[in-house]
């Protein structure tokens, strides 16, 4: 099951290389990172979207291991944590005038737009969640999709964030429950 | 006042109270040793990086303090990954300082430019590079503080030749601004709270005693512990002096080559208190049967170390030595003497088979050898091992009674660690003899270091404990590859001729006649010594729980009549 952590990490040269070579390390697959600013010059944020095949075991070592790692500030595993979730696709399709109507429609049901017109194709632009734009790359697929670029998931918990910062084990947080864990490891 | 970027690392590291140094210079770190030689700093020079790396780990190792090492850059750094990976696995404390070519060459493939952060990136605590001389300071203030605060570990530092040279205005940063590191001290109250239930209700409990009990200090808090619980205790091959093996609650070693009735407790134990120790493969067996009716309490600086490989009920996140200190006024009293009846009997059983019943058959064992080390020391040498049988029975043998004293690669399992760490642990304490104990083939990767012991003089008695193979793998061989010796004869050269070659006064032993004599002999001088003793050659060490097996299955030393 794929999993979502949120990393704050410092602004430095080669943190980027620290959290990927830690996933590396420990032998998990990214299938989504997404790295930008915040509000703040010094602070980057990380949203990393990981496959954990020993579920909720593996989410813990990754998040305790992260947050190991000297640059980053904090980790949330946000996976269980209401959150609103986006991703970014720019879709060239092989369409040529005639056909512009047909894809013009499509978007207007995803909210997706048209960004670009050349003679012989255009570029949608769809923003949300995984499942919707996978069902938009479906629907355009028949027409002739050329080209296509996501940013990868990014995700933001709902409400304000008490701020507090969590360290895996010592909140205790979801390992309070413990037969539970016991089960976990495999 | 405006100072060199070399200075400056000088300036810091001499604040951080480091007095010794060991290295090797090279193109990319000349204006460090320039500037060196202005400061009073004692400077070791190796015959190999992997030397430098592993005295400093010896030295941090036998001080509690934190070791420095140095090298240049390409090459002379990638001589000390062994080192490095070492003292990470083992959480040892070293600052590693490697040159680098000048930062506008980076990336170019200069003359001996080599990725050293990203060689070292899985193998560091945390790592630098450097590229101007006012970030120096600031680095070096982290580095020393993040090397010993927290789960200790190395870091290294990659200094650009520019910021050697370089010159800038020098303020020694009053503290380590942090973010993102912040070792925890206490763990929450409502978890210990939990704690005590469980200790409360335990029967028979026991505590399984790790390296971290070292590197917090917290020998004495497991003490009084121990003693207000009545608690036996247990040791991993690193834990080993940090409780003493004479106390009547010691249980010895645990794990692989364990004792039997300390393996037997940890398996039938309904309470577990796992004191800074990670739950490694050599101490538990395989996992699916580990210690099946015991509840778990996991005292652990490292929160990505809980519920790793095992576990736990209750998670205690924060340093040992403050944990346990805040858990003994929470505890009762108790005496637990069934529980350690049944412990001692089993203890009986165990040592009916023990080697060390034998009768003097004419040959020499190593376990009798480390004895008799153990007998002429008063067990107060420090003592430090190769890697492979001869670890072991110096483990099983000698018996510690204080800690710091017992230097071994446990979680990397380095050859070639013994003489190195020995030479580096005379140097946090030259009142003390220091002996390492080393396989025939362990010694030979590091052995160009004798010349190092002797241009320093140190006190370093090197034991050789010579059986003609690669002991542990032919061990291995012998029990699950049906005997196949392949590629474990080790042809070693006439190792008294090696010793003196480097002006190292050296003997060999043959006979048992001549093993108390030549261990006084050693110690009747200052200065290194070698004594090579040529053993049985296909002995095994036992008790021995086979990979994947489960911790209470061992083999056992098959029984033997006295003298045959
Ligand atoms: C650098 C390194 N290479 C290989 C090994 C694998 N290994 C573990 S024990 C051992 C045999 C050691 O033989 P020796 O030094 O003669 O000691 P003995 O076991 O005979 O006491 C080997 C090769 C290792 N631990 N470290």
């Amino acid at each position: 099951m794929n999993y979502t952590f949120i990393a704050l990490v410092e602004n430095k040269p080669g943190v980027l290389n620290r959290v990927a070579s830690l996933f590396r390390r420990r032998n998990f697959n990214i299938e989504s990172l997404a790295v930008g600013r915040t509000e703040k010059p010094e602070i980057s944020r990380m949203t990393v979207v990981v496959d954990c095949p020993n579920g909720d075991y593996d989410a813990h070592k990754i998040e305790a291991n992260l947050y190991k790692l000297v640059n980053v500030i904090d980790v949330q595993d946000v996976t269980h944590q209401p959150s609103v979730t986006r991703d970014l696709a720019l879709i060239k399709v092989m369409v040529g005038p005639e056909k512009r109507a047909e894809v013009n429609s499509l978007a207007e049901i995803f909210r997706a737009r048209i960004v670009d017109v050349a003679a012989d194709s255009v570029i949608v632009e769809i923003t949300g969640t995984e499942d919707k734009i996978e069902g938009m790359i479906e629907l355009l697929r028949p027409l002739g999709i050329v080209e296509m670029v996501r940013t990868g998931q990014v995700s933001m918990t709902r409400g304000v964030n008490d701020g507090v910062r969590r360290m895996p084990g010592v909140n205790g947080n979801r390992f309070e429950d413990l037969s539970e864990m016991a089960e976990m490891a495999p | 006042m405006k100072k060199t970027g070399a200075e400056i690392l000088w300036e810091c590291v001499v604040r951080e109270g480091v007095e010794v140094v060991f290295g090797y210079p090279g193109g990319a770190n000349m204006p460090i040793y320039d500037a060196m030689l202005s400061y009073p700093i004692h400077h070791v020079l190796v015959r190999h990086e992997q030397g430098a790396a592993h005295m400093a780990d010896g030295y941090a190792r036998a001080s509690g303090k934190v070791g420095m090492a140095l090298a240049t850059s390409g090459p002379g750094a990638t001589n000390l990954i062994t080192g490095i990976a070492t003292a990470m696995m083992d959480s040892v404390p070293v600052v590693f300082v490697t040159g680098q070519v000048a930062a506008h060459l980076i990336g170019g493939d200069a003359f001996q430019e080599v990725d050293v952060t990203g060689i070292t990136l899985p193998i560091t605590k945390h790592n630098y590079l450097v590229t101007r001389a006012d970030e120096i300071a600031e680095v070096v203030r982290e580095a020393f503080y993040i090397a010993r605060s927290g789960r200790p570990g190395p870091v290294l530092i990659d200094i650009c030749k520019n910021a050697q040279v370089e010159q800038c205005e020098f303020e020694y940063p009053r503290e380590v601004k942090l973010v993102g590191y912040q070792p925890v001290d206490h763990a929450p109250k409502e978890s210990l709270e939990h704690a005590v239930k469980l200790i409360e209700k335990a029967q028979r409990p026991v505590i399984l005693c790790g390296h971290g009990v070292l590197m917090s200090k917290a020998e004495e808090a497991l003490m009084n512990f121990a003693i207000k619980t009545q608690t036996p205790v247990a040791s991993t091959l690193l834990g080993l002096g940090a409780f003493p093996a004479s106390h009547e609650l010691s249980l010895g070693m645990m794990g692989m080559h364990g004792e039997v009735h300390t393996n037997l407790a940890i398996q039938n134990s309904d309470l577990i208190l796992a004191f800074g120790m990670r739950f490694d493969d050599r101490v538990t067996g395989t996992l699916k049967t580990y210690a099946p009716h015991a509840k778990k309490i996991h005292i652990e600086i490292d929160p990505s170390e809980v519920h790793k490989n095992v576990a736990v009920d209750v998670p205690l996140v924060g340093n040992l030595k403050t944990v346990i200190t805040d858990l003994i006024p929470m505890v009762d009293e108790y005496d637990h003497d069934e529980w350690k009846k049944q412990i001692s009997d089993w203890k009986a059983e165990g040592d009916s088979r023990s080697i060390m019943n034998w009768n003097p058959d004419g040959k020499l064992h190593v376990p009798h050898l480390v004895s008799d080390i153990w007998k002429a020391t008063g067990g107060n040498a420090v003592v430090t091992t190769d890697v492979g049988q001869h670890q072991m029975w110096t483990a099983q043998y000698y018996a510690l009674d204080r800690p710091n004293r017992w230097l071994t690669s446990g979680g990397a399992g380095t050859m070639g660690f013994g003489l190195p760490s020995a030479i580096g642990a005379w140097f946090a304490n030259k009142e003390e003899e220091v002996w390492a104990v080393a396989g025939d083939g362990g010694f030979q990767m590091t052995a160009a270091e004798l010349t190092t012991a002797v241009q320093e003089n140190a006190n370093v008695k090197v034991a050789i404990m010579n059986n003609s193979f690669l002991g542990m793998v032919r061990q291995w061989q012998e029990f699950f590859f049906e005997k196949r010796y392949s590629a474990v004869n080790m042809l070693s050269p006439n190792f008294v001729k090696l010793a003196e070659a480097h002006n190292v006064p050296a003997r060999r032993v043959t006979k048992l006649e001549e093993v108390e004599e030549a261990i006084a002999w050693a110690r009747s001088f200052k200065g290194p010594a070698v004594i090579e003793f040529v053993v049985e050659q296909e002995e095994a060490v036992y008790p021995m729980v086979p990979a994947g097996a489960a911790l209470d299955q061992m083999l056992q030393r098959p029984l033997k009549g006295s003298g045959d």
